[in-house]
């Protein structure tokens, strides 16, 4: 009742190749995140899903049937946009009911599910209210709302918390995890904030240029990255990288979580001077210049004084350091 | 008194310059109407002085209502004028959405070609046009007018309407074809509604020029039947002798529904021409 496959989708705008074979496989009720840099294609394979967009090539099949030629309205999904989306001329309630009147659901059926809606999102004081009335977060709930009244096979989510500001996102984004919880539905979701990815995720796929990186679940992502972009990209601060000719090590590259390295002030792997420290109260990050491994960033838990200037020796730990070969992937 | 942003001597300045621009361009307009309430000898006499008790005659006005039809003609310019406004924003509005909303093969060369109009006067086709009508049996109707203006606002309608459709949020336009709505209802309820000021602009522009017009009434449609309202003002343009009460109690009139319209249309207009600029 929800499941999605994905195979050899490609789309090309002219001669620019946006997604280069994208093959994915999601589950009944799982949520899905997609996640990479602007540009990776994730928004562009969100569209072909929905339907936006027609792939060059490839089909997308949902709950066993091949839908690549059916229009948005007929493939059972629903899609909550960055910028809401709303309908301005017409009220938050007929805003969630357009769709079903659309599709002619009876009215008493309408009002039933615009019910359900609205007091799972605690929008009943608003339902006859316009967009234009409406707070940032209260109208992405709207939108929520809009696609939870649809009941659909397939949630999308694009960005949606992207045009909030830091609290706010917080909250709707705990909002979206309980929801998905109680609909136990299908989610596709698309971001560029990992937090986001590793606090909704049942299952992340991460996107780089058009192809896929590495699918999995959040700490399989973060313990055994499947290459140096999938390191680099998942964990903040970013994982540091070290050359590993200057190290004298075989690998290409070496590469050590910032949370994974220690600091003393009288002994240690590298000697470094702190360059800047940034003080957060719960953690301290320290940024060292190495002499053997350049500038790299220390994740220290709590409170550390270190004035810049100070000179200090950073250690990594041997069981989570990883190597990279010179094609990028990960060397066991 | 000056402040960082205005100082006086500027504040000055610049009413200095905009009272003389309005004064110049008023100047004409207030004419008009100031010696249309006067007598031939008081027109002649003091063009410039307002009308006194001496000078006060409805002379012009009762000519004008008693001897052409011209509430016949003010109809007959306004059925032109609205009809060919309505044709323009329509049809403009829907290539605009067309070319801005779908990729298709030559969609560039397509806003090129009905941009050329622009700067392409109409009027150097008036003698293909007018064959045209003999043979399509439409002169002397108002639908010959109704058709040319049509062409001949269309450029410009296109032009604007569709830098401004770019504007409008395909998320909103994605979210109704999530919904279920077709193409049509995207475009009529989610999509014209968000560019009303621009259509107020096209409107104002397209308006004026088509009321105003002595050209294609005169060639086209010069019948009593059909006559417009600067061509009937023409009725007191003699060779010899010229009924300057009639023609400027014609001329005061006509401005009236115009500007009526323009009034309508000029709220929406200021946020059209400044939604562009600022944000």
């Amino acid at each position: 009742m929800g499941s999605l496959k994905i195979e050899n989708v490609k789309k090309a705008f002219g001669p620019v190749e946006v997604l280069k074979g994208i093959d994915l496989e999601v589950t009944d009720g799982e949520f899905v995140v997609f996640v990479g840099p602007s540009g990776c294609g994730k928004s562009t394979l969100l569209r072909v899903i929905a339907g936006l967009e027609d792939s060059t090539a490839g089909r997308v099949v949902i709950d066993g049937a091949d839908v690549s030629a059916t229009p948005p309205a007929k493939r059972g999904i629903a899609m909550v946009f960055q910028t809401y989306a709303l309908y301005p001329h017409l009220t938050v309630k007929n805003n969630m009911g357009l769709g079903l009147k659309q599709a002619g659901t009876p009215a008493a059926e309408i009002d039933r599910r615009i019910g359900i809606a609205s007091s799972m999102l605690s929008l009943e004081p608003y339902l006859e209210r316009r967009p234009a009335e409406l707070s940032g977060g209260q109208r992405q709930r709207v939108a929520i709302g809009r696609a939870v009244v649809r009941e659909p096979k397939l949630f999308l989510f694009d960005e949606p918390l992207s045009n909030l500001d830091a609290a706010l996102r917080v909250n709707t984004r705990l909002e979206i995890a309980q929801l998905h919880r109680r609909l136990k539905a299908t989610m596709i979701y698309v971001t560029h904030d990992q937090v986001e990815a590793m606090t909704l995720a049942d299952k992340i796929v991460v996107l780089n240029a058009g192809r896929i990186e590495q699918i999995g679940g959040p700490m399989e992502l973060y313990n055994s990255p499947a290459n140096e972009f999938v390191a680099g990209f998942i964990g903040s601060p970013k994982m540091n990288f070290i050359d590993g000719g200057r190290l004298g090590e075989i690998a290409k590259t070496i590469g050590v979580r910032p949370e994974h390295l220690t600091v003393d002030p009288k002994s240690g792997r590298w000697k470094g001077t702190v360059v800047h420290a940034e003080h957060l109260g719960a953690d301290t990050n320290l940024y060292l210049d190495c002499e053997k491994a350049g500038l790299i960033t220390v994740r220290i838990f709590g409170v550390y004084d270190a004035e810049p200037g100070a000179t200090l020796y950073a250690t990594p730990d041997p069981a989570r350091t990883y190597r990279f070969g010179a094609d990028g992937k990960t060397m066991k | 008194m000056s402040t960082a942003t205005r100082s006086l001597p500027r504040t000055i300045g610049a009413h200095a310059i905009l009272l003389t621009y309005t004064a110049i361009a008023l100047f004409p307009v207030i004419l008009v109407i100031l010696n249309s309430f006067k007598s031939r000898a008081g027109i002649f006499g003091a063009p410039l002085t307002p009308p006194t008790p001496g000078t006060f005659d409805l002379i012009g006005y009762t000519t004008v209502i008693g001897q052409g039809d011209f509430i016949h003609y003010f109809q007959n310019s306004l059925v032109v004028t609205v009809a060919s406004l309505f044709f323009v924003l329509l049809f403009g509005a829907m290539a605009a959405f067309a070319l801005s909303e779908y990729r298709f093969r030559g969609n560039s060369m397509m806003g090129l070609y009905l941009a050329l109009g622009i700067m392409i006067p109409i009027r150097l086709g008036t003698v293909a046009i007018l064959q045209l009508m003999v043979a399509s049996g439409l002169v002397n109707t108002l639908t010959a007018l109704i058709l040319v203006y049509t062409a001949q606002g269309l450029p410009l309608a296109v032009f604007i309407l569709s830098e401004f459709m770019k504007q409008v949020s395909d998320d909103l336009k994605n979210a109704g074809r999530i919904d279920g709505l077709s193409e049509y209802t995207i475009f009529f309820r989610l999509v014209l509604p968000l560019v009303r000021p621009s259509m107020a602009t096209v409107a104002v522009f397209t308006m004026i020029p088509i009321w105003n017009d002595l050209w294609f009434p005169l060639i086209l449609a010069p019948s009593e039947e059909t006559k417009t309202v600067t061509l009937g003002a023409q009725l007191f343009l003699g060779q010899f002798v010229t009924n300057w009460n009639a023609i400027l109690a014609a001329l005061s009139l006509a401005i009236m529904p115009v500007l009526i319209l323009y009034v309508i249309f000029s709220r929406q207009l200021i946020r059209g021409i400044t939604s562009g600029a600022v944000k």
